[in-house]
């Protein structure tokens, strides 16, 4: 069985063009979904799909698309997460560049099963290639019948338009993204409300990742039991791994959930560059905590993870040998986080500045013999006592550090 | 004064605008033409543009302030981010970022005096399968070394 469902086309030569990518069977799940399927038979088949999102929590995309209330007299939106600013993550990019119909022909389908007639995907703002290509494709769509009023003459009207982000990496967070959206800083919302009833401009909202969204024309064209046989039982699908760092071959590598992470590792990415060793992996983006080489026989999924004290994330798998030092991964994942704090709230914006701090005087030889355990105080105030998901994205992985790696950090204090 | 920006400019942000179903939705859209422009966003612009989207200019400087990618300061000709995250460090990132400052003989954040560098380092760039990387305006390069980066300014020069 050919493994590959979202990237297996990736080969096609100028697939982002549309008259190639229908070639391939493109558009035919749209077909499908807005002629012979009403808006409640997709929602059921992407619940028993168990697509789980790809953005990073995992939250299954049909029951979130389930909680959108449609006895509202306001319009509903659609918000393609494409900001993809989770170090170490790159796959989006891959999608939306190789493959940009597949994200509209998803796009099309969740609007139509939520009854939503306007999307805007927020494209990171360095991705300004990303973002023509995309508006290509549109400007495509629109033109063969597939966007804009009464699509392939069902009565379905739909709006897509590109919003290009400015350098926050804050704005991938969902609730930011909408602030974004609407024209102001970042700052993400106070939930509840959640977004599917208030969202943007105040009406209820659906967001999701580019990745999940693409896999919803293979759900329609091929049920959700095909999907399901790709993955787990609970977890459908493939997952697109970007794997960086200290590998032979670092790119994408699209697999079923449950890869063991060796297998991602050694097989897949090449295994380690010639003459290192493997010492540590980022599993899931910077927000997950740290493994250590003792580790790397779990399955990727979101539960397995889950349940090793990490997370799948966003699936960017980061490789550390052993010569690098995790002070350096220490101070990376601080000075990023302090930057990327949006400041709204005091222990995220404090403790980031602080541990950043801290790090930096522990490389320049100038620690404190209580330094790492001020740390370990500082991300622990962070943890679980902050408005939005940051401040536990960047005091896990700090924690892990410190705890994983204590006897190495150790060695970084003075008169160790 | 807000009559020197070009109707070009006008027109497009027309354009911009009329994709959103309010009017201040397309601030950040707004700023990128107008900075894609003039080069920045100083008080000049701000104003310009809190004319055009009906907004007050304090808004528009707290929009501004908040995102990195907009600058209140004209840049060299070409601007270089180096990527400083982890994957890219992993790789190289931090030497190749000293060669760089020795190279154009100037710090982060600084020009070069003929107006054409100007350097600075960001985050994660999602291109961290090509690390080390670095973008010039809006091209992406990787797999950086020292003669690639030799190569990259020499095309510049
Ligand atoms: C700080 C932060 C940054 C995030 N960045 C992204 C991102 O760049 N792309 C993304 O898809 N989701 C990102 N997320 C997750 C989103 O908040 C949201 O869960 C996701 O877009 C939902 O889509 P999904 O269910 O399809 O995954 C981020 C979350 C946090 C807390
Ligand atoms: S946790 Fe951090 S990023 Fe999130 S709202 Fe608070 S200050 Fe902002
Ligand atoms: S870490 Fe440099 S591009 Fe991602």
């Amino acid at each position: 069985m050919d493994e590959k469902v979202l990237t297996r086309h990736f080969g096609v030569e100028g697939l982002f063009r549309i008259d190639v990518y229908r070639g391939q069977g493109g558009y035919r799940a749209v077909e499908t979904a807005l002629k012979r399927m009403t808006p409640a038979a997709v929602l059921d088949e992407v619940k028993r799909a168990s697509l789980r999102g790809r953005g990073g929590a995992g939250f299954p995309a049909g029951v979130k698309w389930g909680f959108v209330p449609q006895n509202v007299p306001k319009p509903r939106y659609l918000c393609v997460n494409a900001d993809e600013g989770e170090p170490g993550t790159f796959k989006d990019r891959y999608l939306m560049n190789h493959n940009p119909h597949l994200l509209l022909e998803g796009t099309i389908i969740a609007s139509y099963a939520v009854g939503i007639h306007a999307a805007f995907i927020y494209v990171r703002g360095e991705y300004e290639a990303v973002a023509l290509r995309l508006e290509g494709a549109i400007a495509e769509a629109y033109r063969n019948g597939y966007l804009g009023k009464n699509i392939l003459g069902t009565g379905f009207d739909l709006d897509v338009a590109v919003h290009r982000g400015a350098g926050a990496y804050i704005c991938g967070e969902e609730t930011a993204l909408l602030e974004s959206l609407e024209g102001k800083r970042g700052h993400p919302r106070l939930k509840p409300p959640f977004p599917a009833s208030v969202g943007l401009f105040q009406c209820p909202t659906v967001i999701n990742n580019v990745e999940t969204l693409s896999n919803i024309p293979f759900i329609v064209q091929n049920g959700a039991g095909w999907f399901l046989k790709r993955g787990l039982p609970k977890d459908g699908g493939t997952r697109i791994f970007g794997v960086s760092g200290m590998v032979k071959k670092p790119g994408i590598y699209e697999l079923p959930l449950g890869t063991k992470l060796r297998t991602i590792i050694f097989d897949h990415a090449g295994g380690m560059k010639e003459g290192k060793q493997l010492k540590a992996v980022i599993p899931g983006g910077m927000s997950a905590p740290i493994l250590t080489a003792d580790e790397i026989d779990l399955p990727m999924d979101f539960d397995s993870l889950a349940g090793a004290g990490s997370m799948l994330g966003s699936a960017a798998v980061i490789v550390i040998d052993r010569e690098t030092s995790i002070l350096d991964v220490l101070k990376a994942v601080a000075k990023f986080y302090s930057h990327e704090s949006c400041g709204q709230c005091t222990p995220c914006r404090i403790g980031t500045a602080w541990i950043n701090k801290i790090v930096k005087r522990l490389a320049r030889g100038e620690g404190e013999q209580d330094d790492i355990d001020a740390i370990v105080r500082l991300a622990t105030n962070i943890k679980g006592k902050t408005l939005c998901p940051l401040g536990d994205a960047a005091a896990l992985p700090i924690l892990s550090i410190c705890q994983k790696f204590r006897r190495e950090l150790e060695g970084y204090l003075p008169h160790a | 004064m807000s009559s020197e920006y070009s109707s070009s400019l006008r027109r497009k942000i027309d354009e911009v605008v009329a994709r959103y179903p309010k009017k201040g939705a397309a601030l950040l859209p707004v700023l990128h033409l107008v900075q894609r422009e003039v080069g920045c966003i100083s008080p000049e612009e701000e104003r310009f543009v809190a004319q055009v989207l009906g907004l007050k200019p304090m808004k528009v400087r707290e929009v501004v302030t908040f995102y990195t990618m907009f600058l209140r300061r004209p840049v060299g000709k070409y601007y270089l981010q180096a990527c400083s995250n982890l994957s890219c460090s992993l790789l190289g990132a931090g030497p190749l970022l000293d060669y760089l400052q020795q190279k154009l003989g100037i710090g982060i954040g600084e020009t070069t005096a003929d107006g054409r560098f100007t350097l600075s380092t960001v985050e994660c760039l999602g291109a961290c399968e090509q690390a080390p990387c670095l973008m010039v305006n809006f091209d992406y390069h990787g797999q950086l070394d020292r003669e690639k980066i030799d190569r990259i300014l020499e095309s510049l020069e």
